[in-house]
This record gives structure tokens, C-alpha cells and sequence, in this order.
């Protein structure tokens, strides 16, 4: 379907069959309600009051009960995000390694305080700056989030720049996804309806890749195992990475971080544990 | 095979095996490498007992934290309980400084689903969710796809590979809330109510979802499984130490040269962890860590010969929790790093009991003053008897949470919340000092 990425488009019959939808993949169709206000969401780019009436109605609950969950989670906004939603963390390790700095920096450019969106300016997309807890990426830290995105390793001057792009429109890409898409799109697939956009972006990052390198660098491995080790497991993998690495070598972006994997000195004396299926 | 005498490598990638390969979230790598292997043998070859039997014997232990026995938790399951059963992976990683089961489902989300089809087969689970928070936009994009190549591939949905056994999996994203990752406020969200956490007893694999039986794993658990189907339970227990078996992931972020995931078995020090991260930065020393994340009491220098595994960092006085380590050098104020956290769990904090609601709110207004210099005589008194009053005194494991960074950073460094009551902490650690993007400092 179509989205705005602005302005507050009605519950269509469309949108409502979709709540009905996300209902019916659970057992019970209340399971349904966090995926429905993501939906909401995707659609008005914040949860409205026509938003809460219409899961109520689809679910048979009291609109009471809908805000009273709508209002438990930082996720759901009662006012209008803008096109971009941009999260710096400043959990305790984030905010130590750089995101203090960042934060402030970006309420001082973007002269906005912590919850609230740019001021509209023609041609110009809005931002909704906010301060986030621990976003599950220490070990890039500090980390900024973009429609929840990662945006890995920022400074101040790059998170600078990354928002001047973000209100430019220009393409920016996450350091581990695809491009940045709206607000409204981000929150279409947290209500469980895929953008296709799966494929984009790498296995891993490089700190998620450390220990792996290493290991593999040393020939380190689990022992043996009796349905082929996972020293072969490895190894087959990597062939066929690398088989793919080739056909796509153009593909510079992607491959970038998977090439370093599997270095060909990796040596495993692991006997290929062929048959063993008795214990 | 044969164990005996086995020498273990310090570093043992089974869960991380695939990261490094292109497109290794798909399910064409995965099985190169031997994905769905272990569903094939268990649904060809194996009761749904024989592999609850597997992994009670692989001494496999939650590694969401609390480290609870996978396989009794899934023992505790009445089959004769007419209700349906339910199998719900946490995937709401959010405890600061946890950073492991993100990347591992954006990398190798095949590695859950397979154990999730395998633990659902283990309690004769037919539904089963993931609830993954909702923060992580790529992570649900590529759980999303994994799932749908698995129901195509007959690996989900009716009679799988002709087995006769039925399962569907969900993948719901949550909205934010870190309280749900307590495993009965998540049973709550899940069913589209306020994440807020329930009295037990009744226990989940007693009325859990929908009233109804249920096993609720850490996805790290979970994708642990296919692992010990595949290669055996002994394999399994041939690494780790006594009570604590098996490979985890150790996750390192902050004042460490190369932060990053190091799969190991348990047991392996943060002095071996440092040292493969390339040591603390160029110029510092390490002043404090937090062992498996923000609410494990903190721990020091003298701690670093510590073995991880669960029973030598509690004699150490902390719990090995999600092995979240979070190190800080001594540019580092430990109020201010108190402060935040202590911050993060009064946002937090569900509302539901009162030691955890105004007790968070009162330790906030309490470290701010001393964070600012403006510390009032008695303020580590008042500290310390505020988490008295929360700790074994809230409904949940939050509030407990929330006291232990306090008052183990108490205990290691009272003086710096003493300085709170004359000097701000920014004069005594000029904040800079410890960004990635200060100046470099060069070892005398």
C-alpha cells in the first residue's frame, strides 16, 4: 500500500482489514494489539485517538484498555513523529564512550529539546530527536538509531552529518541494514508486514566478527562432533561464501565486512565425524 | 567420541560459526553448513522426550541471565494438562550492556528457528512465538524472512518433513519496554496487555500464556539447542566447566581496544577476554566492569582472574548474568555511570510495586546531588538503606536489578560518592576523557 509520509491519512476499510489481519495470526486476537498500534502508527506516524477507537473496535475492548497499552510503551507516540526518528543512546556505556556529547550536539543543531520534532521547513524532512536506553549494541557504541536502524560508531560530527543528510533527503544507509526507509515504513514492518528489504546489509558488523577472526586465525574451534564437525561446517560454509563473494564482487558494500571471515590458514585436525550416529 | 583428556580451545565459535559468510542469514548458507540437520535426526530418529533427555544432559543453562536448567524448565511442562502448550523465545534483549542475541539473529536467524522447532518438538509445543523487541528494525526483517523460507521449505507448518508434528511460529515485535523482558510481564505484552510482571505461582510452564502451559528461553539458549541434537549432549558438556557447561557468547564493549562477540566456553576470565580484545585502550587501566550487564553487582581490577561461569562470579560476590561486559578505565566517574543506569531503571520501572517505583525515584534525586557535588551529609546512608528497603521487597527481579550497581559501587568506591558531597564529578572526570573521540593519550 501507499503511504504518506506526512499528515494524518484516516483508518481506511484497507487499514481496518489489516488489523483484522494481525489479529488472526494469534491464538487469541488481543496477542494482536502491539503489531495493530505499530500499524497505526504506520499510517499516521503516531497513535491517534481514531487509531486507539479502531483496534478497540476490531479487538472489542474499551478504548480505555487500548491507551492504557499504548501509553506503557516508549515506542508509541501520542504526538507526530517527523519523517525521521532519531534515537541516541545514552545508557550508561553509550553515554560514557561519546553519547552525552552527541546528544547535546544534536539538540544545539537540530534546536530541539529531548521528544520533539524540527520545525516543517519546505523541502525540508522532520526530525524527532530523542535520548534511547540501551539499543543491544555496546560493542559499537555510541550508537544512534534511525527509524531503529543501527547507525553504528557515531561522533558528534558524524551524527551531525548524518542528520543534516536525513533533512536533505539524501540516501543515508545504515551501517548494518539497508537504506534508511520513513518513520511510517519501519513501523508497517514491526506490525509484521515485510518490506523485502531483509537481504540488505551485512551477516555482521566488524566487532560482531572479532571473537570469530581470532578463533579462526588460531585454528580455535569446538571439538569434533559426530555429525561432521563444525570445523567442516565452517569450512563448507566459507566455500560457499566465498563462491557467492565472487559472483557478486562488484557488490563492494556487502562484502566488505564477510571477506576477512574464514582465512585460508585455518587448520582444524578435527577428524570429520562420518558416521557416529550411535551413542 | 571421546572426551577424556580433551584440550578445549579458548575460543569455540558454534552459535557465531556463520557470522563472517555472506548472506549467512539465509537459509542456502545455513544448510550448506549443516542447518536443519539436527531437525532432520530428531524428527526422523528421536522422541520429543529423548530430545528433552539430550539437552537436560548437556547441563545447558539459560543464558538469559538467570541460568535456570533448559532442560528441567522444559521437564516442567504438564503434558497432561488438556490445555495447548506454548514455546516463547525472549528476543527482548535489552538489559544495558547485552548485545549478544541481536546479532545473532541478524546474522544467523536460521540457528533460532531450528532450535525453536526442536525445543516446540521437546514439549509438544505446536504455537510458538518469538517476541523480539521492536527497537531492532533489521533483526525482525531478517527473523521475518527466516521464518517464512523455513515454512517453505515444510520445516514449519503442517506434518514437517512428513513427520506428522505440526508447528507455526510467530515473530511479534514488541514497543519498548525493558520490563518485558521478565518472563511474565512478557506473557502479559503478549497477549496485548501492559508488559507488567505476575505473581508466581502459578508458574508459566503452569499457566503461562493464555493460562495455558508454557516454556518461555533466551533466544542464546534456544539457538543453542540444534548444536546438542546435532553432536550430542556429551560433546556439549566436554566444554565449560563442571556446573556451568557448554559455549556462550562474552560480549565486551567499552574501554577495550577491539570490543566485540568472543564465543568461549563458560569458564574463560576477563583477563584472557581483554587480552583477545587487544587489551584495555591505548594509555588506561581498567578501573571497573560490570560482569553480565548493568544489574550484576559491578566488580574491579582484583576480579579479573575470575572465572565466568556462573558459580565463580557469584562466590565473587556478583552474578554471571547475560555476560555483558561492559568495561570502564579510570577516566570513567562510577556516580555518574551509577546515575545513568540508576536512571534508566526508574524510566523502566513498570509501576506495579512501590519499593521499585518511588524507591528508583528516590535513589535518582539522590545521586543526582552527589553526581553534581552537592551530595548532603548521610547521602550514602540514605543510598544504601533505600536499597535495602527495594531489594527482596519488589515483585520482580527489576527493582532487585536496580540496587546492585549501587551498592556494589559503593562497597569498591566509596569515596568518589563521598567527593559527591564537595565536588562535581565532571571536575573529578572531565567526561571527554572517556569518549572514543578524545585525544589520545600516550603511556608515560
Amino acid at each position: 500500500m501507499t503511504q504518506q509520509s506526512t499528515g494524518t491519512p484516516p483508518i481506511s476499510a484497507e487499514v481496518r482489514a489489516e488489523l483484522v489481519e494481525i489479529g488472526a495470526r494469534y491464538p487469541q486476537a488481543r496477542s494482536g494489539l502491539l503489531p495493530m498500534l505499530h500499524l497505526v502508527q504506520s499510517v499516521q506516524g503516531r497513535v491517534t485517538a481514531e487509531g486507539i477507537e479502531a483496534c478497540a473496535e476490531v479487538l472489542g475492548l474499551s478504548t480505555a484498555e487500548v491507551s492504557g497499552v499504548a501509553t506503557f510503551y516508549t515506542m508509541y507516540k501520542r504526538r507526530p513523529v517527523g519523517d525521521y526518528h532519531v534515537g541516541v543512546c545514552t545508557n550508561t556505556l553509550c553515554a560514557v564512550m561519546g553519547g552525552d556529547e552527541i546528544f547535546e550536539r544534536l539538540k544545539d543543531h537540530l534546536d530541539v529539546g529531548n521528544d520533539e520534532t524540527t520545525e516543517h521547513v519546505d523541502g525540508l524532512k522532520d526530525i524527532t530527536l530523542e535520548h534511547v536506553e540501551c539499543n543491544a549494541a555496546c560493542d559499537y557504541a555510541p550508537v544512534v538509531m534511525v527509524n531503529w536502524e543501527f547507525m553504528d560508531h557515531q561522533t558528534p560530527e558524524s551524527a551531525v552529518q548524518l542528520v543534516d543528510d536525513l533533512r536533505q533527503g539524501n540516501e543515508v544507509r545504515s551501517t548494518r541494514g539497508p537504506r534508511i526507509c520513513t518513520f511510517r515504513q519501519a513501523e508497517r514492518v514491526l506490525a509484521g508486514f515485510p518490506d523485502g528489504l531483509a537481504d540488505e546489509g551485512p551477516s555482521a558488523g566488524i566487532p560482531s566478527l572479532n571473537g570469530l577472526q581470532l578463533a579462526q586465525l588460531n585454528g580455535w574451534g569446538p571439538p569434533p562432533g559426530r555429525a561432521g564437525s563444525d570445523a567442516d561446517r565452517a569450512e563448507a560454509v566459507a566455500d560457499q561464501g566465498r563462491a557467492a563473494a565472487q559472483a557478486t564482487a562488484e557488490d563492494g558494500q556487502e562484502g566488505a565486512v564477510a571477506t576477512e571471515a574464514s582465512p585460508a590458514g585455518t587448520k582444524h585436525e578435527d577428524a570429520p565425524g562420518t558416521g557416529g550416529e550411535a551413542k | 567420541m571421546s572426551t577424556e583428556q580433551q584440550t578445549i580451545d579458548p575460543l569455540t565459535p558454534v552459535l557465531s560459526a556463520d557470522w563472517g559468510e555472506k548472506r549467512s542469514w539465509t537459509r542456502a548458507v545455513y544448510e550448506t553448513g549443516g542447518g536443519y540437520d539436527a531437525l532432520r535426526r530428531a524428527l526422523r530418529d528421536m522422541t520429543p522426550e529423548q530430545v528433552l533427555t539430550e539437552v537436560k544432559e548437556s547441563g545447558l543453562r539459560g543464558r538469559g541471565g538467570a541460568g535456570f536448567p533448559t532442560g528441567m524448565k522444559w521437564g516442567f511442562i504438564p503434558q497432561e494438562n488438556p490445555n495447548p502448550k506454548y514455546l516463547v523465545v525472549n528476543a527482548d534483549e535489552s538489559e544495558p550492556g547485552t548485545c549478544k542475541d541481536t546479532p545473532l539473529m541478524m546474522a544467523s536467524p536460521h540457528l533460532l528457528v531450528e532450535g525453536v522447532i526442536l525445543a516446540a518438538y521437546a514439549i509438544n509445543a505446536h504455537h510458538a512465538f518469538i517476541y523480539v523487541r521492536g527497537e531492532i528494525l533489521h533483526v525482525v526483517r531478517r527473523l521475518q524472512q527466516a521464518v517464512a523460507e523455513a515454512y517453505e521449505a515444510g520445516y514449519l507448518g503442517a506434518d514437517i518433513l512428513g513427520s506428522g508434528y505440526d508447528l507455526e511460529i510467530v515473530v511479534h515485535a514488541g514497543a519498548g519496554a525493558y520490563i518485558c523482558g521478565e518472563e511474565t510481564a512478557l506473557l502479559d505484552s503478549l497477549e496485548g496487555r501492559r508488559g507488567q510482571p505476575r505473581l508466581r505461582p502459578p508458574f508459566p510452564a503452569v499457566a503461562g500464556l493464555y493460562a495455558s502451559p508454557t516454556v518461555i528461553n533466551n533466544v542464546e539458549s534456544i539457538a543453542s539447542v540444534p548444536g546438542i541434537v546435532r553432536h550430542g549432549a556429551e560433546w556439549f558438556a566436554s566444554m565449560g566447566t563442571e556446573k556451568s557447561k557448554g559455549y556462550v557468547l562474552y560480549s565486551l564493549s567499552g574501554h577495550v581496544r577491539e570490543p566485540g562477540q568472543f564465543e568461549a566456553p563458560l569458564g574463560i576470565t576477563l583477563r584472557e577476554l581483554i587480552d583477545m580484545a587487544g587489551g584495555i585502550r591505548e594509555g588506561h587501566e581498567l578501573k571497573f566492569w560490570t560482569p553480565g550487564g548493568s544489574s550484576t553487582p559491578i566488580l574491579t581490577a582484583e576480579h579479573l582472574d575470575v572465572p565466568l561461569d556462573y558459580e565463580a562470579v557469584g562466590a565473587a560476590g556478583s552474578m554471571l548474568g547475560t555476560r555483558a561486559l561492559q568495561v570502564f578505565d579510570e577516566t570513567t566517574s562510577v556516580v555518574r555511570a551509577v546515575l545513568r543506569w540508576t536512571e534508566f531503571y526508574k524510566h523502566e520501572s513498570c509501576g506495579k510495586c512501590t519499593p521499585c517505583r518511588e524507591g528508583t525515584w528516590w535513589l535518582v534525586q539522590t545521586l543526582k546531588r552527589l553526581e553534581a557535588g552537592q551530595g548532603e551529609e548521610g547521602d550514602i546512608e540514605k543510598l544504601v538503606d533505600l536499597c535495602d528497603n527495594i531489594l527482596g521487597r519488589s515483585f520482580c527481579a527489576l527493582g532487585d536489578g536496580a540496587t546492585s550497581p549501587i551498592t556494589s559501587a559503593i562497597q569498591h568506591f566509596r569515596e568518589e560518592f563521598e567527593a559527591g558531597m564537595h565536588t562535581p564529578a565532571w571536575e573529578l572526570f572531565p567526561y571527554r576523557a572517556s569518549t572514543v573521540f578524545a585525544p589520545e593519550v600516550t603511556p608515560a
